[in-house]
């Protein structure tokens, strides 16, 4: 089931890409190449964690907002306060660590709607890195170079000339190779799906369900963290305005367009990746192949609510027929 | 056309999702009459009794009004034929007043505004009926739940109902409740009104019915007319055979104390204490009525809700378990009462199910080992007979017995000392319950101590080596295994004396 539908997610990212090759010389373009992959892995990083969230039955809206105080705040405390790298890079770490922690106790602990603590996240984390920068772009400068290597770094292909891998893609296999591991070989990713598809028999089967809900949301603050870093390092600097708006709801859209069930239980990390992958490029598309630059939202929005829909029907034709096949193996048994 | 019943069912078929619930029903239904429809859970009463007052549609199959052959495709158009269905759970909005709930969604109105007045007039008559003595004005969640049920039926006779269905209506009534319905259900008949009364006392039945109707496994099993209502007769129908031959009972020596509860206090009902003792090898059953505290019982045992106070030993050492997972570790294995809630994860696999228990035993530094996981989803798979064309197929997909068994396999894959089941047979087929009944005898001849729950008088006393009574938080009796009667643990359950028998 999984398995097709990630095939079926493919199959539809390879279409519009072939589509937008047709319709565009730039789309295959080494530059334009490298920065849809660039954009995908930095956009991939943080759609695994809200997945973890997702597999939970739970949502985390305040990802773009601590994208936002990271990235404002990690320039901020280097070029302002001129910390050291290494101890702001652990309090930016400390910080988002510390946000998943809070928003997974209040979840669990006081059993607030995971869409009331995480909504007034983004309020409020926003806030924050507005207020503490005074509302003013803060940047690396020429500064941190070898640093911004890390994002902007281009690693060549042996025996490829004229385009390279950039850097984040490496972040990417790593955390994704990490989470998937996690989610499907650890006994910590069995727990997550059984409780995202039913709390009550998880908990009633043995399962700290309150500390397994808390360490999805540990995980989904930690990747945005984690993404914040990369993205101020890409840009090299940031605005508290919009600095990762919205990102919480790319990421969203890329885990349930990559077969996450908003109904939880259900999501793998591939499916992630190429749904991060799918927004990207029909970002791209729109840029590229049409005037109507100001439509993006308008057409990422009706792709995603076509597919969701897509989906729903299919499985609902799924499960009538295994019914049916349940039941005749029933009555054909003694 | 008079001669012709009043309603009548023809071979009514009706499948769910890996079930088939009705395999061609008749029923037939006389002007004033209470025909008791009677059956084992799981055998299709309510099912039956939802397409009669049009709740589910069936897949084949006729229903005749009066001769005449009828559709049934909504509640509104059941009730509009004069057919109307009093939940087991009452359907009432507590927060509005009894004159609004009767006529909920048929309001009277007086230029554009609800005629209250004229509710509260009309409500009178109706509730004089069914002789509750309230006032329309009294607001309905300050009635007590026998009270609440005439409300229910006052509003089924405020639409002009002929024919009155009422699922368990006594299940959650004390005595004297339910003496009053009984009342009120005799003073309907000699007014005209037919009633389908569906019960699992057969007390009950025996003193209302006119006339008896069993279902077994989705299928007629015979009627019995007013003089061979006897309880006998009833179970015979009921389970296909005797009763000594339908539960594989044998009584066992009892091992040493495996559980001992002192003083335990729940948080439902913190000012009574319970203290028993359950011994290795024994199978002991706790009756009651809804309500008495007995779900709450085992999962305080089980560490769901936190006790309040009290000592709890397990094999002579003191736990407190504050959570399912130090119940576990003491030996304690739970099949809880909403099986598809709490036992199993419907969409999730079965072999999935069944080590969901034992993954964290059986782990590899944090790692799945999946071949000891797909080992037991085999093990428990064959041994327990679960009917699955795979391990793979979710859950949902399989019948509630073999769900059950799902639950049951889970648990055993860790091999508990003790083992509590909440109402393990409920909804589940026939066949399926004998063999869960088995399991429960193996599992106690291995030496497993067993506490069950169960609302079923026949479980109790076909399965139970020694039974506690509960009623409204307290244990009021133990009765061994020669002292058990349907009467006896009736006047337990209902907090009667045996002496005022």
């Amino acid at each position: 089931m999984q398995l097709r539908k990630i095939l079926g997610i493919t199959v539809l990212l390879i279409v519009i890409c072939v589509l937008t090759a047709l319709a565009s010389d730039s789309f295959l373009s080494s530059y334009n190449v490298e920065n849809l992959i660039r954009r995908t892995a930095l956009f991939g990083i943080i759609s695994i964690g809200v997945a973890f969230v997702i597999v939970t039955g739970g949502i985390d809206l305040s990802v773009g907002s601590v994208i936002c105080l990271v990235g404002c705040g990690l320039p901020w405390l280097l070029t302002v306060h001129h910390w050291s790298l290494p101890a702001a890079l652990l309090a930016v770490a400390a910080v988002s660590v510390g946000l998943g922690l809070l928003h997974g106790l209040i979840i669990t602990k006081l059993r607030v709607q995971p869409f009331i603590v995480t909504l007034c996240g983004l309020l409020l984390y926003r806030g924050i890195a507005r207020g503490f920068t005074d509302d003013q772009t803060v940047g690396f400068g020429t500064e941190y170079k070898g640093f911004r290597e890390l994002a902007t770094g281009q690693i060549p292909l042996p025996f490829i000339h004229g385009f390279t891998l950039p850097a984040p893609c490496i972040f990417l296999v790593v955390v994704a190779v990490v989470a998937a591991i996690f989610l499907n070989c650890t006994i910590y990713g069995r727990y997550l799906l059984a409780l995202g598809r039913s709390e009550q028999a998880a908990r009633y089967s043995g399962i700290n369900t309150e500390r397994m809900t808390i360490l999805a949301y540990v995980i989904s603050s930690t990747l945005a963290g984690f993404g914040g870093v990369l993205f101020v390092l890409d840009v090299n600097s940031a605005q508290p305005v919009d600095f990762g708006n919205f990102y919480e709801l790319y990421a969203i859209a890329a885990a349930v367009l990559g077969g996450c069930s908003l109904r939880g239980g259900e999501g793998t990390i591939l499916g992630a990746i190429i749904g991060t992958a799918l927004m990207q490029v029909l970002r791209n598309m729109i840029n590229l192949t049409t005037k109507h630059h100001n439509m993006e939202f308008a057409i990422i929005g009706a792709v995603i609510l076509i597919g969701v829909i897509a989906d729903e029907l299919m499985k609902r034709y799924a499960t009538q027929r295994r019914a049916a096949r349940a039941l005749s193996a029933e009555t054909k048994a003694p | 056309m008079t001669d012709s019943p009043l309603l009548e069912a023809r071979e009514l078929t009706k499948s769910f999702p890996g079930v088939r619930a009705l395999k061609g029903v008749n029923l037939t239904l006389q002007r004033g009459e209470v025909l008791a429809v009677i059956g084992e859970n799981g055998a299709g009463k309510s099912t039956l009794m939802k397409i009669l007052a049009g709740v589910q549609t069936p897949d084949a199959g006729e229903i005749l009004i009066e001769g005449q052959a009828t559709r049934i495709a909504s509640v509104h158009e059941a009730l509009s034929r004069g057919i109307a269905l009093i939940h087991q759970e009452l359907n009432l909005a507590d927060n509005l007043d009894v004159a609004a709930n009767i006529f909920l969604g048929r309001e009277k109105f007086r230029f554009g505004l609800i005629d209250k007045a004229r509710h509260r007039e009309e409500a009178r008559p109706l509730l004089a009926a069914v002789g509750l003595k309230v006032e329309p004005t009294v607001q309905v969640d300050t009635l007590s739940i026998g009270q609440q049920q005439l409300v229910e039926i006052a509003k089924a006779l405020s639409v002009k109902a002929r024919i009155l269905i009422m699922d368990e209506p006594t299940s959650s009534l004390s005595s004297h409740e339910s003496e009053n319905l009984f009342q009120v259900i005799r003073d309907l008949r000699s007014r005209g009104v037919s009633i389908v009364y569906i019960s699992h006392r057969l007390g009950e039945v025996c003193a209302l019915a006119d006339r008896v109707t069993v279902l077994r496994d989705g299928a007629n099993a015979g009627d019995l007319s007013r003089s061979e209502i006897t309880h006998g007769a009833m179970v015979k129908l009921m389970v296909g055979r005797d009763l000594s031959q339908f539960y594989p009972h044998e009584s066992h020596a009892p091992g040493a104390v495996a559980l001992e509860v002192e003083g335990l206090r729940t948080r439902a009902h913190p000012t009574h204490p319970l203290d028993f003792k359950v011994h290795s090898g024994e199978i002991v059953g706790v009756a009651g009525l809804i309500g008495a505290g007995r779900t709450e019982l085992l999962e305080t045992l089980f560490g769901v809700t936190p006790a309040c106070g009290g000592v709890l030993r397990v094999a002579g050492k003191t736990v407190a378990p504050s959570s399912p997972l130090e119940a576990i570790a003491a030996g304690l294995a739970l099949v809880p009462e909403d099986r598809k809630a709490q036992g199993v994860v419907l969409e999730m696999a079965v072999q999935d199910n069944l080590s969901l228990a034992s993954l964290r035993r059986d782990q590899r530094h944090g790692l799945i080992d999946f071949r000891r996981a797909a080992e037991i989803g085999r093990e428990m798979i064959t041994n327990l007979k679960i009917k699955t064309p795979d391990g793979r197929q979710p859950v949902q997909f399989l019948s509630g017995g073999n769900q059950q068994k799902v639950v049951l396999g889970k648990w055993l894959a860790l091999r508990p000392r003790i083992l509590l089941l909440d109402e393990p047979t409920r909804g589940i087929d026939i066949g399926a319950k004998q063999e869960i009944y088995r399991l429960m005898e193996d599992l106690a001849a291995k030496g497993v101590a067993i506490l069950f729950v169960s609302s079923e008088m026949e479980e109790i006393l076909g399965m139970s080596d020694r039974a506690l009574v509960m009623h409204e938080g307290r244990i009021t009796g133990e009765l061994g295994r020669s002292e058990l009667t349907e009467e006896s643990v009736m006047h337990l359950a209902t907090g009667t004396q045996l002496s005022a028998a």
